[in-house]
């Protein structure tokens, strides 16, 4: 086979009729609109005349001028060029690309939800707070957490909060400690959470097994450090065996410690967060409870704390007044504010809500299991082939390197890129970073047996490719409308902008 | 479970291609002591017929636009939204992709964000926009946030017209990292008083919200005369959005930084979220902007095509010396906005601008029109303003609600000094009647 026809003939990935689109501002005519306002019932105003004319603009640069079926064509074509999730297998490790049942958003579209507004009377708003207290609770069952709020935005944002609970705790108890400590395998996120809290960042390494071990810890734990923030299981997709050793060891100085949920998934019904001695921890809804994740958001990033925590949690709180009324409390002086506008991102919370209500126990335990047996399944097909850094029984995800590639130039980027001409969105790449050239793959509960299989045999494909036509692999995508955009020009001449031609 | 494809059989050829012979070994790496024995105390699973009863009972049981005419806004605002935005948002391609990590697959998500960009830097006046942020409470935040970088101070002074949310929001995210925060007063017509005496040489920035809080039109060139004096930073926070449609853009009267809320875009309200966090500002900042970019470049043809870039402010990249800790942001909301943009057009949403003064122009005439109520703030306004009401704000928004109508916002709680008052917003939604009828029944007067 020529390397022309190989071009053309991989996996699930073939042509069809695709369109090339411009940018939105380049399809602009003047005098189009899509959108018509109701006749005016009122008098009209000159607002010069209601506000001032040094107050009022000119026009307003940067808008394009359509008609409806223009912003229609647009977008859709725009769709067109994404790889989703309902297209195929997504498995970028640790961003757990499930499937979004579709009920959840029928629910959140529900007009008692999107319509309604976030300073309304309670009264007129019991049923969203029964909602937000039962999601609550029942996140707290998964987690075994004693109490939850919803407010945070996005996993990060929960990070920041969960970090401030631990800062506002230490001070309630008159110290002053300056460190957290973070494990070298740990999501960026970690030390940059902690870095807003003006706290110092200690990285602990993990063991040449993978693992983070007790006495590591414990060589770094004293009395200055006022949380050790773990990812459990971690991005290598191990559990950490010594969990509570290692939380034993932090506990017995005075410290917290933080648990990033990214990885929950892999737990649900099997053993809880809070059995293993975690203080406090963030969950992602977009990964583990089944919310889209919309090409970068919006997420939410519940946190769950233990008893000593609850004081300094965000306000405002939900509570189960007498009589069964739900009222939100403010009256928290303890608590480190607010962080959200309003609650959080609410329609997130009714999706997840509505994942919890289908899957219920059985169901969540089974999203772990076969969670767990598709990743290791995956690494039973690829090992041998690909290099396992770690090679020992995973949870939901586990990483590869491009060593056994090195003699032939194909480097991890490269099988990526050509994973794309067979159909997939790569997996996360380059990350964690103790992985020289990792790929770290999350297949998720969602795959079946079939697809996952299609999938080892493409990187099995890809790894012949490499002795083969190493150069077919190098130049990859070839099924694109685009293919290895430069990133150094972007970043070197950022053009952030579309700008008329003068 | 209808969410997972495996048979039993599926499981037990996997099972054999691992080398364990049953699900549970595989969980043999989590001590046994620490596994659950029993199923977690959750109620029990719900059929898809089942669970859209259960959760229509419960959305039934919020009042929404449905439900009542609406006059409350106070940053989160009920305005139209075109069919065509949910149809192209609901997209799967859209809402089940990811962070672009891959440009090669996801141009789709990469070309809207850039086209976000560049149409927030037009409304705004300013030169760069990121992608997003959570919301415009933590844009605030943010934007006070890269004053203190680009400064290397600590003084933030927030206006007495930011959003009571928003000044919890920036003191939640300040308080660990020593800044001081002064409160500046408002003015006896609404507006700020003047903020010169309140900035000084160890000033970061002053964050000052257009149009404030109450619905004041605020002076934003001499607050920037005031800033630039001290070489501090002006941070105009707008939640408002369609109030950029009218008003003079905030980087052309000298705010060095612009950010918000720009639900007013085609965003569901939601009670609250996900909404849609923006922030803008000048070039020379570029690089201290938090959040995700996306540039435009070329690939190996030649041909034009975007990817996220200046990735070395990020977190992933730079860990504990990023620029924030932002990950996932409002990918989807952006894209509402973008999608509900194009649509209007400039002149369409300069129209709805001019549409929705005229209603609050048009309620504030017959409020100065009925006897027991007036209107305590002689300051301009956009689309939201302060009633005096005869009796209580709660008394007068109860009222309303016998009648129908989501009245507007008890003030009491926010700003007890003005006396018995509420906050009202009108949109294009505001029909003449309901506003008749809400300003009889915010009186106590007949309907």
């Amino acid at each position: 086979m020529s390397a022309a026809d190989r071009r053309e003939a991989v996996g699930n990935a073939t042509r069809g009729l695709s369109y090339e689109e411009p940018l939105v501002f380049e399809r602009s005519r003047r005098g189009r609109t899509g959108y018509s306002l109701p006749a005016l019932d009122v008098p009209a105003v000159d607002p010069a005349a209601c506000l001032s004319a040094q107050a009022i603009r000119d026009g307003i640069p940067g808008l394009p001028e359509l008609s409806e079926i223009d912003v229609v064509r647009h977008f859709t074509r725009l769709s067109t060029w994404n790889a989703a999730v309902d297209l195929g297998l997504y498995p970028l490790g640790s961003c757990t690309m499930k499937y979004n049942p579709k009920l959840n958003e029928r629910a959140a579209r529900l007009p008692g939800f999107a319509n309604a507004h976030p300073m309304q009377p309670e009264a007129l708003q019991q049923g969203f707070l029964e909602l937000c207290f039962e999601l609550e609770r029942q996140l707290a069952v998964v987690t075994g957490m004693d109490e939850v709020t919803l407010q945070p935005a996005a996993g990060a944002q929960g990070e920041l909060a969960g970090v401030m609970m631990i800062r506002a705790y230490h001070e309630q108890r008159g110290e002053r400690r300056t460190r957290v400590l973070v494990p070298d395998s740990a999501h960026g996120t970690n030390p940059a959470s902690a870095a807003l809290n003006a706290y110092q960042i200690v990285a602990v390494p993990s063991g040449s097994d993978g693992l983070l071990h007790a006495e590591a810890v414990a060589r770094v734990m004293s009395e200055d450090v006022a949380a050790l923030m773990i990812t459990n299981p971690s991005t290598l997709g191990l559990f950490e065996e010594e969990i509570v050793a290692i939380c034993e060891i932090v506990h017995a100085r005075g410290g917290l410690v933080y648990g990033d949920g990214a990885n929950l998934n892999a737990l649900l019904g099997i053993a809880r967060p809070g059995d293993l001695g975690i203080d406090v921890m963030h969950l992602n809804l977009h990964k583990t409870f089944s919310t889209p994740h919309g090409g970068g958001g919006p997420g939410s990033g519940p946190v769950g704390v233990k008893s000593p925590l609850a004081p300094y949690l965000p306000t405002p709180v939900v509570r189960r007044r007498e009589g069964g009324r739900f009222a939100l409390d403010r009256d928290l002086p303890h608590s480190i504010g607010r962080l959200h506008g309003s609650f959080g991102n609410v329609g997130m919370f009714v999706r997840a809500f509505a994942y919890l209500r289908s899957l219920g126990p059985e169901g969540l335990r089974r999203c772990a299991e076969m969670a767990v047996l598709n990743a290791n399944y995956l690494l039973a097909r690829l090992r041998g082939t690909y290099h396992v850094p770690y090679d020992r029984l995973v949870m939901h995800e586990f990483v590869l390197s491009d060593r056994n590639l090195a003699d032939t130039g194909v480097t991890t980027l490269d099988v990526a890129k050509r994973l794309i001409d067979y159909g997939y969105h790569p997996p996360t790449v380059y990350f964690p970073l103790i992985v020289h050239g990792a790929l770290m793959i999350e297949p998720t509960e969602s795959e079946s047996l079939e697809g996952l299989d299609r999938f080892a045999d493409a990187l099995l494909a890809i790894a012949a490719e490499a002795r083969e036509d190493p150069d077919l692999v190098r130049t990859a995508p070839h099924h694109t409308r685009r293919s290895r955009l430069d990133e150094t020009r972007a970043a070197r001449h950022p053009v952030l902008r579309w700008q008329p031609l003068k | 479970m209808r969410y997972i494809p495996h048979t039993e059989e599926d499981v037990a050829r996997m099972l054999d291609a691992i080398g364990v012979d049953s699900v549970e070994a595989l969980f043999e790496p989590v001590p046994a002591k620490l596994r659950l024995r029993q199923a977690l105390e959750l109620p029990p699973a719900l059929s898809e017929q089942e669970l859209l009863a259960e959760l229509g009972a419960l959305a039934a049981r919020n009042a929404h636009t449905g439900t009542h005419e609406w006059f409350l806004g106070a940053g989160t605002y009920a305005h139209f939204t075109p069919s065509a935005v949910d149809a192209l948002v609901s997209r799967s391609e859209f809402t089940t992709s990811y962070t672009p990590y891959q440009p090669e697959i996801s141009q789709g998500t990469l070309q809207a964000v850039f086209e976000w960009q560049t149409m927030i830097t037009g409304l705004t006046g300013l030169e760069v926009a990121n992608a997003s942020l959570y919301d415009g409470a933590s844009a605030a935040a943010e934007g006070a946030l890269m004053a203190m970088r680009t400064t290397r101070r600590s003084r933030v002074v927030l206006s007495a017209g930011l959003h009571p949310h928003y000044r919890a929001v920036v003191r939640t995210y300040l308080a660990g990292l020593g800044a001081e925060i002064a409160l500046a007063p408002r003015g006896p017509d609404g507006r700020s008083a003047p903020l010169a005496p309140l900035v000084d040489a160890a000033t970061a920035c002053v964050v000052l919200q257009q149009p404030a809080f109450l619905g004041c039109i605020e002076d934003v060139a001499a607050a920037a005369e005031a800033t630039r004096r001290h070489d501090a930073r002006l941070v105009v926070v707008v939640n408002e959005a369609l109030s950029l449609a009218l008003l003079r853009a905030p980087g052309d009267q000298g705010a060095d930084i612009a950010c918000g809320e720009a639900q007013s875009f085609g965003v569901p309200m939601g009670l609250g979220g996900p909404h849609l966090g923006f922030l803008a500002t000048r070039q020379r900042f570029v690089r201290q902007l938090p959040g995700r970019l996306v540039g435009e470049t070329v690939d190996t043809e030649g041909r034009r095509g975007f990817v996220l870039t200046l990735s070395t402010r990020e977190q992933h990249i730079r860990r504990e010396r990023a620029t924030s800790n932002i990950c996932t942001n409002q990918g989807l909301c952006l894209l509402m906005a973008t999608v509900y943009l194009s649509l209007l057009g400039p002149v369409g949403l300069r129209r709805l601008a001019e549409q929705n003064l005229a209603k609050a122009e048009y309620a504030k005439a017959r409020v100065r029109a009925t006897p027991g109520l007036d209107l305590p703030l002689a300051a301009p306004t956009f689309n939201e303003f302060v009633v005096r009401v005869p009796d209580s704000g709660a008394g007068a928004l109860a009222r309303a609600r016998e009648r129908g109508i989501i009245g507007g916002l008890d003030l009491e709680p926010f700003a007890p000094e003005l006396g018995p008052a509420v906050l009202v917003c009108t949109t294009e939604l505001s029909r003449r009647d309901a506003i008749d009828r809400l300003v009889a029944a915010l009186a106590g007067r007949p309907a």
